[in-house]
């Protein structure tokens, strides 16, 4: 089984990456760009008998970490 | 009595000898050296050091892999049943991410690495590693860091400064650090998270030497001297 974990940071999180790419985007001459939020996507290719407890698990032991990040998992049709 | 001291050295960690020879200079006993897949500690231990670095390439975030290690969990026992830690750098980084210190340590405001001298204001001067100093005390330490950018909720940090455990606080802006936070302490007392680096300010020929009463405070605490 394909799953995607997607990894953000917490509303009111300061984010420097995210600054730094938005300002690189305006500075590219994209207009209109309000806010950009730096995160993190993993790819699993775990058994198909894992769990949805095993999933959460793994991104509240590893994956993120709880105290300033938000993750979604995705489950991804073979 | 002798101070034991134990130094644990990750992949990646490059301050673990500054540490070790900080530690062995000033308690006159050299520091055992522990490699992160240990499993176990070295018995009766007065103090554990976490050095600085890039444990693991800084991979996933700072701290985290050498967080989750074999030898964290010895440390983390040992933290809960009271033996002293201190994290420096990246070792307060694995500290946040192990739970033995709230909040954690997001990249500079600044995106750059700070890599110079700063100003510290001692603001608990009562704890087991800064009692070597006055409250309100300026000491100049350096820092070296690309993610010291301390992160707490509101309530979190109201907590802290409430109950005495803000150790250190730069004075000015150096990393974008909530309230200018440089060093917690948990809520025990045992467990002190720093980012700046004592063990680099112990003999005149690093510039300085406002590092010593950290190690002298706990040395003395310890095993009396």
């Amino acid at each position: 089984m394909k799953v995607r974990v997607h990894v953000s940071l917490k509303p009111g999180v300061l984010d420097p990456q995210g600054r730094a790419i938005h300002h690189s985007l305006e500075g590219l001459g994209f207009s209109g760009v309000n806010d950009v939020r730096a995160g993190r996507l993993f790819e699993l290719d775990v058994a198909d008998s894992t769990s949805d407890e095993a999933l959460d698990d793994m991104c509240r032991k590893l994956l993120a970490n709880m105290v300033i990040e938000n993750y979604r998992i995705e489950k991804v049709a073979a | 009595m002798a101070f034991r001291s134990a130094v644990i050295t990750f992949p990646g960690s490059n301050c673990d000898r500054d540490m070790a020879d900080a530690l062995g200079k000033i308690s006159g006993t050299p520091a055992l050296r522990v490699w992160h897949g240990d499993h176990d500690l070295p018995e009766g231990l007065d103090f554990i050091a976490l050095p600085g670095g890039f444990s693991y390439g800084d991979y996933l975030r700072c701290g985290a892999i050498a967080s989750r290690s074999p030898v964290m969990q010895a440390v983390i026992a040992a933290a809960e049943k009271g033996v002293p830690v201190l994290g420096v750098c990246n070792g307060f980084q694995v500290l946040t991410e192990s739970g033995l210190l709230p909040g954690a340590l997001l990249r500079n405001s600044g995106i750059r690495f700070v890599c110079r001298d700063v100003t510290l204001k001692v603001e608990n001067a009562q704890s087991l590693f800064t009692s070597g100093y006055e409250a309100g005390q300026e000491i100049s330490i350096p820092v070296a860091h690309h993610d010291g950018n301390y992160y707490a909720d509101a309530e979190t940090l109201d907590r802290l400064e409430g109950e005495g455990r803000v150790a250190f606080r730069y004075v000015g802006d150096v990393n974008g650090s909530a309230r200018q936070i440089a060093g917690v302490l948990n809520a025990a007392g045992n467990v002190l998270g720093m980012m700046p680096h004592p063990e680099r300010a112990i003999e005149a020929t690093h510039g300085g030497t406002d590092g010593r009463a950290l190690f002298e405070s706990a040395i003395k605490g310890l095993v009396g001297a």
